[in-house]
């Protein structure tokens, strides 16, 4: 699933993106139907980032349409993960990957960008942009380990399935009109290893970070009491979209893996005609002639269950990750209504200073509703994604085993053919006199 | 595959060689009024019909299940069609019983086999058990291939035996019996000791030999793995059925993609249910080739029956050089060899003239009869050579027709497996582009 790296595309209209993108307005496209966007960054959760522009928390109610087609037009990021190489270092050994970058996009200062990047980065990049849009939908990152078994860290297919699936994560995050403006996101693309480095000691330290986590969890204990109908849909939705995605990335590794028996077997089965061949003299021909159908089916076996191995059972991996990543949303969703809920009985029960305590609430609320919003524009724009990836792997499958067929069916029609024409027609060739 | 009823011209030439060594060989029963040379298939319509279970009490008076099968007869004429035919019910062993007496009766023919008794290469979907409905019936196919088999032999279709156990029900066991032909089963032992000592059997005899034992190894192999390949291929079908499962649940959450989903999954169901037909399918083939796996044994005890003969005719020609050098001994006086009476006569003294006269006499006379005998084992080793090695042509004619057409069949099965994938699958696409 390597995209090509097309020659940088200009994109047909500009973004009035200004230099410095830090609680900037996201401008999507001019032609749309779209509302001015403004990401208040004191608002969101968890970031320390203060907004260097405060924006009314009336714009914010207007949601954001995110229509898909006018990000493929205006797509202006182009994003690589490949070359993966191994470091060794006195105290470990890891993988880098090159990700390359092409981009039209103003606020980055150069239009390409080489760096390497471990998994960690991207692990720290998605952490990142989670605590900066907690009720954004983030695409799930591969796996830290392979749990079946041995830590495989170095074995080549496991690299490559890696890599992909980061690829695909860097790519998801440059399609979201508002994650890819994240500061994170640029300085991942772009900096240096050294620079990099430098960047992440900065913004909340741990301990601070420790106190969110308290808060949240002290708030998730309590509960939510009022959650909006549609957001129960949602999760009930996603518990059932959660099993079913589940047991289909079940089902997909079990047909693999008796697809690769079965391979063995027939592996085996050819060679036992070819040995009998050698045994017959009328029949050599013939066997010789089934060992070989036989063995061409195998090779199309191998290759079918390659491509079930490359193109489904990593779609349906990814989406048993972003299931749990959906659980994950849902519960911060909770959460902050959680936090309002309480300040607000506070608010009624307490002898506190209920002006400094109102305004509290007041931002509270704004940020419920934001983190409302936010979730339901980026809950239609992973529903349409997600249709999409499945429709299309399952498509790629439904295919690529038609094609599978045709060609065995060739195979044996082909040595069928040459089992009916006999020899001995040969006689009546011969006319003349 | 079936035995063919056709014009056999091989038949017709190994018959008129046949008629003699018939007369004067094995045949002890009366021969049917059927023209000699016909196959008994044409002129009659002989099938397995119906199995059915049946109890009763066995050798040791304990109760028992077993299994009959129906023979059914009918003339083939145009007057006789509509006509029932007739029939009788036999049971597995009493098939043995026919086949056990027409290879000692026709030792130089190389019998068709029986289907397995039990159920033995088998893959995890198939029981091994005796009672199982399908087991039965691929066994009732078998007793009725042998019967054609038997029944379009040019020498065996001319057995008053085999006759009679196609048409009458009562004492057939006693008049096989009577026969006696299991007192002229040869003895294993006989026969093992024939295979290690004989000195020059004919080659293309060893030939066929190490032929069948070859054949056998590579069949039971073949039988073996295609019996794991069809395991496995059932495995992989019947996973897909839960795609149709979960597809249907998955469309009860879904807006625009239920419908998609839904019928992709009813397309994922049939896929999973169509393995039952192909591996069925599949199982007739392993049968063809189960058949020419038990036809080794036949063309083992052909090979046997030759070094036994052979082994026979070379120890009546020794038992014959034997005797010549005692009679060269006692004329010329010389004694050669040691022998236990030249000993005692040089210990005790020469015979008289009269002994002497005496003990020529009986040599002489054993001589000849030594003579007969080689003379007739010769014949006898001929003949054997001469009609088993017609039956051999004829049986490696039949084995080549029946192999290839097998797999062709086998190729057929194939194609069909193909096109049914390729129409599911394309099915499925269409449904997966509507979601």
């Amino acid at each position: 699933m390597s995209r090509t790296i097309d020659a940088v595309v200009s994109p047909t209209q500009t973004n009035t993106i200004p230099a410095d993108i830090s609680g900037q307005m996201l401008d999507l496209d001019e032609d749309d139907d779209l509302e001015v966007f403004s990401k208040d960054l004191t608002l969101a959760d968890g970031n320390m980032f203060n907004a260097s522009m405060p924006t009314s928390p009336g714009s914010m109610v207007n949601q954001c349409k995110f229509e898909e087609d006018e990000e493929s037009d205006s797509k202006d990021i182009f994003i690589t993960v490949d070359n993966p190489e191994s470091h060794v270092t006195a105290i470990e050994t890891f993988i880098t990957y090159r990700v390359l970058t092409k981009t039209t996009r103003s606020e980055f200062d150069n239009s390409e960008y080489e760096v390497r990047r471990r998994y960690q980065d991207f692990l720290w990049l998605k952490g990142k942009l989670e605590d900066a849009h907690s009720t954004l939908i983030v695409h799930p990152l591969p796996e830290k380990f392979v749990v079946k078994g041995m830590v495989e860290r170095f074995n080549g297919d496991f690299i490559e399935t890696r890599r992909k699936a980061l690829h695909k994560f860097l790519n998801r995050v440059a399609d979201h009109p508002i994650l890819s403006c994240s500061e994170d996101f640029k300085v991942f693309l772009s900096a240096q290893a050294w620079e990099l480095t430098t960047y992440k000691k900065q913004g909340p330290g741990f301990l601070s970070r420790m106190g969110e986590t308290v808060r949240a969890v002290a708030n998730s204990v309590r509960g939510v009491k009022n959650r909006p109908e549609e957001f129960t849909a949602i999760q009930e939705y996603v518990e059932d979209f959660s099993n079913k995605i589940g047991s289909l990335d079940k089902v997909t590794q079990r047909i693999v893996k008796e697809q690769k028996e079965y391979l063995e077997e027939l592996k085996e089965y050819g060679p036992t005609y070819t040995l009998w061949s050698g045994s017959e003299e009328e029949l050599a021909e013939q066997l010789k002639g089934v060992a070989g159908c036989i063995e061409r089916c195998c090779k199309e076996t191998e290759e079918q269950v390659g491509h079930l191995s490359d193109t489904l059972v990593p779609v349906l991996h990814e989406y048993v990750l972003c299931a749990e990543t959906l659980k994950a949303v849902l519960r911060r969703r909770d959460n902050i209504q959680a936090e309002f809920e309480a300040k607000n009985e506070a608010l009624a029960t307490k002898k506190v200073d209920r002006d400094a305590l109102k305004e509290e609430i007041d931002k509270l609320e704004d940020r419920v509703e934001w983190a409302n919003n936010a979730l339901k524009g980026d809950w239609g724009r992973w529903q349409r994604s997600m249709r999409g990836d499945l429709k299309s792997a399952f498509l790629s499958t439904a295919e690529k085993n038609v094609d599978y067929y045709e060609k065995c069916l060739a195979v044996w029609e082909t040595f069928l053919l040459s089992q009916r024409t006999e020899p001995s027609e040969e006689t009546d060739r011969d006319n003349t006199p | 595959m079936m035995a063919d009823s056709g014009p056999k011209e091989v038949a017709v030439i190994g018959n008129t060689e046949l008629t003699s060594a018939e007369l004067d060989n094995n045949i002890i029963n009366t021969m049917v009024e059927i023209e000699k040379g016909t196959s008994l298939l044409r002129k009659m319509e002989i099938s397995v019909a119906e199995a059915e279970k049946r109890t009763g009490k066995n050798t040791v008076n304990m109760q028992e299940i077993y299994t009959v099968y129906l023979i059914e007869t009918r003339p083939v004429d145009a007057l006789t069609e509509g006509i029932t035919p007739d029939s009788l019910w036999r049971r597995y062993s009493e098939f043995e019983l026919l086949r056990n007496y027409l290879l000692v009766t026709y030792p130089f023919v190389v019998v068709a086999p029986l289907p397995e008794k039990r159920a033995e290469i088998v893959w995890h979907k198939l029981s091994a058990d005796n009672m199982d409905p399908d087991f039965v019936e691929r066994r009732r196919v078998g007793l009725e291939n042998f019967l054609h088999r038997v029944a379009s032999h040019p020498v065996l279709c001319n057995d008053n035996i085999f006759y009679i156990f196609l048409t009458e029900d009562k004492d057939w066991k006693e008049m096989v019996y009577e026969t006696g032909f299991q007192a002229k089963a040869d003895s294993r032992l006989k026969a093992v000791n024939a295979a290690f000592r004989v000195k020059n059997p004919d080659g293309r005899f060893t030939e066929l030999k190490h032929y069948s034992d070859e054949l056998q190894t590579v069949l039971s192999q073949l039988l073996r793995v295609r019996a794991r390949v069809a395991d496995r291929l059932y495995g992989v079908y019947k996973v897909h059925g839960n795609y149709g499962r979960v597809f249907s649940e998955w469309s009860a959450i879904e807006k625009e993609m239920g419908d998609g989903l839904q019928s992709a999954g009813h397309h994922m169901d049939a896929y999973a249910a169509s393995v039952d037909d192909i591996l069925e399918e599949e199982e007739h083939y392993a049968d063809q080739l189960k058949e020419y796996l038990f036809y080794t044994d036949a063309l083992r005890a052909v090979c046997r029956k030759h070094e036994l003969t052979q082994f026979e005719l070379e120890m009546v020609a020794l038992d014959l050089a034997c005797k010549k050098q005692q009679k060269e001994e006692l004329v010329t006086g010389t004694v050669r060899t040691f022998s236990l009476k030249g000993m005692t006569s040089k210990l005790f003294g020469q015979e008289t003239a009269e002994q002497r006269e005496a003990k020529l006499q009986v040599l002489e006379q054993q001589l000849k009869e030594g003579e007969e005998a080689v003379k007739e084992k010769n014949t006898e080793t001929d003949e054997f050579v001469k009609t088993a090695w017609v039956d051999i042509e004829r049986f490696k004619d039949q084995k080549d027709r029946d192999l290839k057409e097998a797999l062709i069949s086998y190729a057929v099965m194939q194609i069909s497996m193909c096109k049914k994938g390729i129409q599911v699958w394309t099915n499925a696409k269409e449904c997966f582009n509507k979601m």
